[in-house]
């Protein structure tokens, strides 16, 4: 055997790798998150699909247009545009008006992620600043919660809306707190058969698709459990009911598929329990304290920003080096 | 500071296809080319010239250096050269090429040393040319000889052999199990150290119940099962696991007590007490996905890659990466014309799907480095360092620490050579140690003038 012609491969070891990359990554958070879909769907109609089809579709078109445009290799096979899309979608009403939907794909995708150097380097949540951009821009149709049947029963009984032409649309959960008015029951917060973001009404969805992530070792239950954590002890110690605040509002969505996002989250253990500690504080204190009746994405939001922060601060100590640091 | 039981390590498919194929020896080739380094530390010079008959262990390269191990003839032959050649690692040495005669006569040189103290058992090692056959090829005679012996308490004899494919220690513990417990024996008596661990990895049960058997009226040697991670083979993991002891970089094992035996070289250690051949063979397992009939063969040591390779029946298809070791942490061969030293434990060859590399994408920042590194180390943030030649970072993140198993590039979802990054990475801390450690001489001796 000679083989003096044939070019052999030299690299550097380890010759092998891990079957599970990036996309591999990306599919099973789509896969995690259809269950919520599912709910979606259930209880507003094919307009939440559409919705979701919507933002999953421009996030996409955006992603492969503007590395076309920046002229850098193409990343849309790595599916994160999708995940964002998905993400996106989940937390607006569903009858949100498309164009706008397509307005935070815009914000996300383009500005967020391709703006500074597309994934890995986008420093806050994409579909998080998507969110708050719509959120703030057209705070009437961000806030217009189509009515399912229970909230529509409900609000009838407790004269928040008359049933006359005033009725189609509800209010959420947390709104109502906020008013202080009746509250549906925990098992129906739990189960999603509320009023509130699309992807971000059925906990037990939510819960589902993160059991299937940390099953599948995707994410470690480190940040959702430190996050919903500190939203139920807060809740406790400020006198509400902890089971409430957990299912209310983005906080399944935000603990289990936001705030656990590779890119804007700490690398280390610890700085991945100071980071849910922080998100889940942060909102506690703006549901409770500021005018604001939601405070997952805000908090987030701040969260993110620090981790580069809670990065430095909770460097892995070699092994064997005691504290202080022996190098002699 | 925190106590761990376990380091972390990675999870890899064992593909230990070639566990249950007896070694079986290799025919003589027609030429060995034995190269004068085969071992960390000076190079040997030619004892032999061209036109000499050699014989089976007689000494053909020596050198009075401290750190060297001496070569032998693999073979009884003539010596027709004495040529520079380049190295797997590009350096360049001198082989002597042996035309071997076939009749594989044994020198004269060959008898049992009579050993009856530590530094006639000392001497016999260095003289058995015995080097650190789990790869890292550092004279044994250096190793079993530290500055502070009296510190050093455990002996580990080492049969975790941890890297996917290779099974040559394997087959080789069962079948020389007494000599390697002879040969651990003797090394703790010599040397005064107090305990033996034979640490096998639980992938080998067959293994661990024949040296759990055998050592049951053996007070002073115990059985160790390692857990099924990546790379529990690793001296300063081998070392935490057993002992509890943390080796740090730039940390001789005596430093914590302990020496670290590969089973291969407790066993030719023994062979060679017993019989006085020096290491002339290698075993080894060869495997991949292009091999046409994968086995673990005993080769006399300038035996060139591609007569092994033929040996088990060539390839199947066109090999587009050809390894020295094991997949994780082996060195990929430019080609088949290199021989077989006295470090080597594999040849693996491979197809061109196999070779090929991914391309690189973004780090995503997953976290899957860190939480893999052994080390307790952070990757993602030394390769990005070294992306950007930061020397800073790399060296408040203990970049020298790495040793390079390859657990960080093997779990990235983005492909990235992380290991690859941070070995060039340690090479420009090193260096700029170096000059600052050159920069303060200078000052120092400009002061007192």
């Amino acid at each position: 055997m000679n083989l003096k012609d044939n070019h052999l491969i030299v690299s550097s070891a380890p010759h092998i790798v891990n079957p599970v990359d990036t996309s591999n990554i990306m599919k099973n958070v789509v896969i995690a998150l259809m269950p919520a879909l599912a709910v979606a769907i259930y209880v507003f109609g094919m307009q939440a699909l559409l919705l979701t089809v919507t933002c999953v579709a421009s996030c996409v078109i955006f992603e492969g247009l503007s590395r076309k445009i920046l002229n850098r290799p193409q990343t849309i096979g790595d599916f994160s545009a999708v995940v964002t899309g998905v993400i996106l979608s989940y937390n607006l009403p569903a009858g949100l008006p498309l164009w706008m939907a397509v307005i935070g794909s815009f914000v996300a995708i383009v500005v967020v992620k391709q703006l500074f150097g597309g994934l890995g380097q986008n420093f806050v949540n994409p579909a998080i600043v998507g969110r708050i951009v719509l959120f703030t821009s057209f705070a009437t149709p961000m806030t217009t919660w189509p009515l399912t049947e229970r909230m529509s029963s409900v609000l009838q009984n407790t004269g928040v809306v008359n049933t006359g032409v005033d009725a189609i649309t509800g209010a959420t959960p947390l709104a109502l707190f906020s008013n202080a008015k009746d509250v549906p029951s925990n098992m129906e917060m739990f189960l999603g058969t509320i009023n509130g973001s699309m992807g971000e009404i059925s906990a037990a969805a939510l819960l589902l698709g993160g059991l299937y992530l940390v099953f599948k070792k995707i994410i470690e239950p480190t940040i959702p459990a430190a996050f919903i954590g500190t939203v139920a002890v807060m809740a406790l110690m400020m006198g509400f009911d902890p089971i409430f605040h957990i299912c209310a509002g983005g906080v399944m969505l935000g603990a289990i598929f936001m705030a656990t996002d590779y890119v804007t989250s700490p690398l280390t253990t610890k700085g991945k329990i100071i980071f849910g500690i922080g998100c889940g504080f942060l909102t506690m204190i703006i549901r409770i304290f500021a005018s604001y009746p939601e405070g997952v994405s805000f908090a987030l939001l701040l969260m993110n920003i620090l981790v580069p922060h809670i990065d430095k601060w909770t460097k892995v100590k070699l092994n064997g080096v005691p504290k202080g640091g022996d190098k002699s | 500071m925190i106590s761990v039981k376990h380091l972390k390590g990675i999870h890899v498919d064992h593909h230990k296809n070639t566990a249950g194929s007896a070694i079986v020896p290799m025919p003589v080739p027609d030429k060995v080319y034995i190269p004068m380094v085969q071992h960390i530390g000076a190079p040997n010079q030619p004892t032999v010239s061209v036109g000499d008959h050699v014989k089976v262990g007689q000494l053909i390269g020596d050198n009075e250096a401290p750190v060297c191990a001496p070569v032998h003839a693999s073979v009884s032959g003539d010596v027709v050269a004495i040529e520079k050649f380049m190295t797997q690692m590009g350096r360049v040495d001198t082989n002597i090429v042996i035309q071997t005669d076939g009749k594989q006569e044994i020198a004269e040189t060959v008898v049992p040393p009579t050993v009856t103290t530590k530094q006639e058992f000392l001497k016999a090692v260095r003289a058995s040319g015995l080097v650190g056959l789990g790869g890292a090829a550092f004279p044994t005679h250096i190793k079993y000889n530290p500055r502070n012996p009296e510190d050093v308490d455990t002996l580990i004899i080492n049969g975790a052999e941890c890297e996917p494919y290779i099974t040559v220690d394997h087959m080789t513990m069962l079948a020389h199990a007494k000599e390697i417990v002879e040969g651990t024996y003797n090394t703790l008596k010599f040397l005064s150290i107090q305990k033996g661990i034979i640490a096998i990895e639980g992938n080998k049960p067959d293994a661990i119940a024949l040296f759990k058997d055998l050592t049951k009226d053996i007070p002073e040697i115990e059985v160790f099962e390692l857990r099924l991670v990546y790379p529990q083979g690793a001296e300063r993991v081998i070392i935490f696991e057993t002992t509890g002891r943390h080796l740090i970089a730039g940390k001789l094992p005596a430093d914590v007590g302990v020496i670290v035996s590969n089973v291969n070289s407790i066993l030719k250690l023994q062979q060679y007490l017993d019989t006085g051949m020096p290491l002339v063979t290698k075993s080894l397992t060869v495997d991949g996905n292009l091999i046409a009939q994968p086995k673990n063969v005993e080769v006399p040591i300038g035996t060139k890659i591609r007569e092994v390779i033929d040996f088990c029946g060539g390839t199947t298809g066109t090999p587009k990466k050809i390894l020295f070791g094991g997949p994780m942490m082996g060195r990929a061969m430019p080609d088949t014309d290199l021989a077989i030293l006295k470090g080597n434990n594999a040849i693996l060859v491979f197809d061109e799907a196999f070779g090929t590399m991914n391309p690189e994408t973004a780090c995503i920042n997953c976290g899957r480095c860190v939480r893999g590194c052994p080390m307790n180390l952070m990757p993602t943030v030394l390769a990005k360092a070294w992306d950007r030649k930061d020397l800073e970072t790399l060296k408040e993140y203990d970049a020298l620490s790495c040793m390079e198993c390859g657990c960080c590039s093997y779990s990235c979802p983005a492909r990235i050579q992380l290991s690859y990054k941070i070995k060039l990475a340690k090479g420009m801390v090193t260096d700029d140690l170096k000059a600052q450690a050159a920069k303060a001489k200078a000052q120092a001796e400009g002061g007192k003038n």
